[in-house]
């Protein structure tokens, strides 16, 4: 029987090795239902694109908390894009200040989840933007 | 035809998608498949089975670098197990593989079980299919490694690699229970630890004790050392790869691989019509709710099993049989 | 028996009576939650009320004694914090060598007793400012520095004989050691003069934070490499400061903090014994301690009793030491950040004066506040001023220093901190059995262990089952705006043209020189140290310093266990 099942991925790019909300969030997308594709620490953003066009996922989430996300995430956006993969939804989390909301908006993020942000709600606002293409 | 134009062209996010598709059981997917079945059976498959934690996905990952170094291109098709509360899966095999994600000659995709037992996917013969089209020289298929069970990826590689890691306990068990069968070669992976001599001991007494397989192949035993004593590990894979061509070879020159593809194919076809025959007559069953009607019967012992299944395939398949 | 008969027989009596007293009240007047929930931040239950019989067992000269006498429970020093405060040592560094200096100097005239080195995240990894890897981080969350030169700029004008610094760096602790030798041995200061610290603890990395370079096994010789030096030639420098903050940081409970920062400091004291044959009361009382300080109190100050009850009789016991020196913990604290909320973020510096206190009811030796704005973006100067300014008050208003380990002989504090200590010595003894640290990390043990912890607090934050104010309680949509310390993107391009103009006038077939030296050391298990020095010197960079490493003994990617 046909059944989509939406598949995200939790990427971390960068040098910074602060996991904890990575592997949270894999664990409670996993009870909720997804298949998760967890990569691990330190990546580029090369390294990213190139799997969520592998693993041909719904969604790629981006975790930094080394203030290098103004550069990290419009990174693998456009790497994205360049593929051919703009329908790939991007979304990230982290030690993000407001000020940089609309530079990564602008960029082709589409959602940031900073701390404090309930799992439910990450879930929530997933299932509701987020569909298995 | 055109995806599968773009499939045999090397396109990775059509290719992609129509393992998706195929994993989705959405029905179109199959098509596709018809399209580029006639250009498969050109790769050389290698399976790797073994419990969780014996570094299956290292090894694969010396493997890919060994393949890539050698100018083959590589498919890796890599299994973990989905929930079965929640439906979910986190698919953490290619971080140990991620150094190779850039590189254009390597493709890795993670595949959930959803349900499936024997250690693999569903999709995972259509996916290698894909792969093979592909164009991939070599594709690496990695099963889930419950220990257990693990028979499936018979049905599907060339060469089957069991790999063990000394001083886990169950190890020797796990064989037991039916995996022995199965390894082409043997792998005793983190050979620095203690406990690697005895295992090799137990491996070998259980060999000599098994009967020989045909055309005469026995099992090598290889040890490889920690992954991270870089010249050890390379020792120990230089080893194995060298072992992987001895048995291709072997298979070659005994004839033996024909039979293997014949396992392969014969597995096949009995997928594809079990999913022809059998699943459209179940959708039937369901959705009249027959089928519960049936089991209401069954539990009240007003029939057997077996008479409801000769009703059902004289009204279903009436005149075929 | 910690107490008299009749006492405990009088208390039995009384006891009884207040719980039927109980009863009655809670059928009438029920509790606001029922019982699990009233538990630590770590999920240890915590009961009603304790009581003498809940301490009975104790043995006052085994488990208590006095401050300066084994067990060591109410502190090394004799005289408490009388003699002289903790040592308010504020983690500090961002952008370029010149900048992250002049915080230092504003600092440590605004009363700061110690330095501490915050690296950016390319510096911490071994990378240069001009890698593809360090693309959008350089100087972001601490201060770049690639060659000797950053580094002279970095300790410009700071009396290194007499301000002792820490340095926050791990996989290329003996390249950044390596410069600060190398900085004072320039300006004619002598290497026995210099102390501080190196935090050069690489268990903790694979267990939690992932700064990763080479694997688990060459990681703890390089280490082992520093104890040595430093027991030779730079006797007054802490050569590992043995992490749980990180630890704590990545989601494990209290315990478990305590189990594994101290297994992780058995596993380089027997690899220093085995690898190095030094004698155990040479090198002890170089290895230093850091935790953190999390919101629950009781729970924290219990901690902080029972890590210096547990490596006393470690070192004592296990390694037979003689010198009572070698039997003390001594640590550095630092306040929870991961209990700092981004809601509401002037609530912070309450959560951090609380913390601090129970450092300080804890006994620690150093500490670090974290300033209200750090769950946000680097600290502005004034929020730093804030927070060193609640250590000063917490020192020398409240009174909390007037007395040494006011809480010990509380029956709750007691009691929590033997049940502490008892739950991390089974976590020690499980390691024991998997064959230690490096093999339990290589199972993914403690690394599971965390991550279970994590998530289920995660799941008790979303079900309202543990409170964050701001977050899951009293939440207010309106927002207050704080001032913003934001890191300009130019400080990667200058840094970058720095370090070019530095590899064009190096010698640089002297650095290459020294750079093979290295090599060959490595390969012959050589201690690094000399090398490192003379590399540096001749302006070899951290990550020509690194690549050695990577190249001879293999680079350790995260195994990504979850």
């Amino acid at each position: 029987m046909a059944q989509r099942r939406l598949r995200v991925m939790v990427a971390k790019p960068g040098l910074d090795g602060h996991d904890r909300g990575a592997r949270v969030l894999s664990r409670c997308f996993r009870d909720a239902g997804y298949e998760v594709i967890y990569t691990g620490c330190h990546q580029t953003p090369e390294q990213i694109a190139a799997a969520a066009i592998q693993e041909d996922v719904d969604m790629v989430g981006l975790s930094c908390l080394s203030g290098a996300h103004r550069y990290l995430f419009p990174a693998v956006k456009k790497l994205l894009v360049e593929k051919g993969a703009d329908d790939i939804v991007v979304v990230g989390g982290g030690i993000i200040p407001d000020q940089d909301f609309k530079l990564l908006y602008d960029a082709g993020i589409t959602a940031l989840f900073t701390p404090g942000t309930t799992l439910e709600s990450i879930v929530e606002w997933i299932n509701t933007n987020v569909k298995p293409r | 035809m055109e995806k599968a134009n773009k499939i045999k062209g090397g396109d990775v996010r059509e290719a992609s998608r129509l393992i998706r598709n195929l994993e989705d059981s959405i029905p179109e997917a199959k098509s596709t498949i018809k399209h580029i079945f006639h250009f498969t059976g050109h790769a050389q498959v290698i399976g790797i089975t073994g419990s969780p934690g014996a570094g299956k996905s290292t090894l694969v990952d010396g493997l890919i670098e060994w393949s890539r170094k050698k100018g083959k291109t590589v498919g890796v098709l890599a299994v973990d197990p989905t929930s079965p509360f929640t439906g979910g899966a986190i698919l953490g095999d290619r971080i140990r593989m991620q150094r190779h994600a850039e590189d254009p000659g390597v493709f890795v995709r993670s595949l959930a079980t959803r349900g499936s037992l024997g250690g693999l996917s569903k999709a995972v013969g259509d996916a290698i299919h894909i792969m093979d089209a592909m164009g991939k020289d070599v594709i690496l298929v990695e099963t889930v490694g419950t220990g257990q069970q693990e028979v499936e990826i018979i049905n599907h590689a060339h060469t089957v690699l069991v790999v063990l890691v000394p001083g886990m306990g169950d190890e020797i068990q796990a064989i037991k229970a039916g995996i022995m069968e199965i390894a082409d070669i043997f792998v005793i992976n983190k050979a620095d630890r203690e406990g690697t001599g005895k295992l090799q001991r137990e491996l070998m007494a259980m060999l000599d004790m098994s009967p020989i397989k045909p055309g005469g192949w026995r099992p090598p035993i290889i040890k490889i050392g920690n992954a991270f004593e870089p010249s050890e590990f390379e020792k120990g894979l230089d080893e194995l790869t060298t072992k992987v061509l001895d048995h291709l070879e072997h298979l070659v020159k005994s004839n033996l691989i024909g039979d293997r593809v014949r396992r392969k194919t014969t597995h096949e076809l009995n997928e594809a019509l079990r999913a022809a025959i059998l699943e459209p007559v179940l959708k039937v069953l369901v959705s009249t709710g027959e089928l519960d009607r049936m089991i209401d019967q069954l539990l009240k012992k007003e029939t057997d099993p077996y008479s409801i299944a000769e009703e059902v395939q004289k009204k279903y398949l009436q005149g075929c049989i | 028996m910690y107490f008299a008969k009749e006492l405990l027989d009088q208390s039995s009596t009384l006891r009884k009576k207040w719980e039927d007293e109980v009863k009655r009240v809670v059928a009438k007047n029920p509790d606001q939650k029922p019982e699990p929930l009233w538990s630590t931040v770590s999920d240890l239950p915590i009961k009603r009320l304790y009581t003498p019989e809940d301490i009975k067992d104790m043995n006052f000269a085994e488990d208590i004694s006095y401050p300066g006498q084994f067990p060591y429970i109410r502190g090394n020093q004799v005289t408490g914090y009388r003699g002289k405060f903790w040592t308010f040592r504020m983690f500090s560094g961002m952008g370029d060598a010149k900048t992250t200096n002049e915080r230092w100097h504003l600092l440590l005239k605004e009363g700061q007793t110690g330095l501490s080195t915050a690296f950016d995240f390319p510096t911490l990894m071994g990378y240069d400012s001009d890698s593809p890897k360090a693309r959008g981080e350089c100087g972001k969350c601490g201060v770049a520095i690639d060659t000797l030169e950053d580094f002279m700029q970095l300790v410009d004008g700071v009396p290194m004989d007499k301000v002792t610094t820490s340095m926050t760096i791990n996989p290329p602790a003996t390249a950044l050691w390596a410069m600060y030798c190398a900085a004072a041995q320039i300006r004619g200061i002598p290497l026995d003069k210099i102390g501080g610290t190196i935090q050069n603890d690489m268990l903790k990395e694979f267990i939690a934070q992932k700064t990763l370079m080479c694997p688990p096994e060459p990681s703890v010789k390089l280490i082992s490499d520093t104890v040595e030096f430093g027991t030779k030639y730079v006797p007054r420098w802490n050569t590992i400061s043995i992490s749980g903050y990180h630890i704590r940081e990545a989601g494990s409970t209290a315990v478990q903090e305590l189990a594994f920062t101290l297994r992780d400091g058995m596993e380089y004291v027997e690899d220093v014994l085995r690898r190095k044959g030094l004698d155990i009361d040479s090198f002890a009382m170089r290895l230093s301690f850091f935790y953190n300080s999390h919101i629950d109190f009781f729970e924290e100050i219990a901690k902080l009793r029972a890590a210096r009850r547990i490596w006393a009789k470690a070192m004592r016991d296990r390694y037979k030491a003689k010198d009572p020196r070698s039997w003390w913990m001594r640590f550095h604290t630092q306040t929870a950040g991961c209990s700092l909320t981004a809601q509401q973020p002037y609530n912070n510096v309450v959560r951090t004066a609380t913390e601090a206190l129970a450092a300080v009811l804890g006994g620690t030796q150093s500490l670090h506040t974290n300033s209200l704005d750090e769950v946000l973006c680097l600290p502005s100067d004034h929020a730093v001023q804030i927070a060193l300014r609640t250590q000063q008050i917490i020192a020398e208003e409240t009174g909390a220093a007037n007395t040494i380990d006011p809480l010990a002989g509380s029956y709750f504090v007691e009691a929590l901190t033997n049940e502490m200590e008892e739950q991390a010595w089974d976590y020690i003894h499980k390691i024991d059995d998997m064959g230690g640290m490096v093999s339990a990390i290589e199972k993914g043990f403690p690394q599971l262990e965390i991550s279970d912890a994590a998530y289920k607090y995660q799941r008790q934050i979303d079900a309202n089952e543990k409170i964050m104010i701001g977050v899951n309680k009293y939440v207010s949509e309106k927002v207050e705006p704080i001032p913003f310390l934001e890191i300009d993107d130019s400080v990667e391009t200058e840094q970058i043209a720095r370090l070019t103009a530095v590899k064009r006038k190096r010698d640089n077939k002297a650095v290459k020189k020294c750079l093979d030296d290295l090599k060959n050391a490595c390969k012959k298990g050589e201690n690094v140290m000399p090398y490192c020095i003379e590399a540096v010197k001749e302006l070899a960079s951290v990550q020509e310093i690194c690549d050695v490493y990577r190249e001879v003994f293999g680079e350790y990617r995260d195994p990504g266990l979850y």
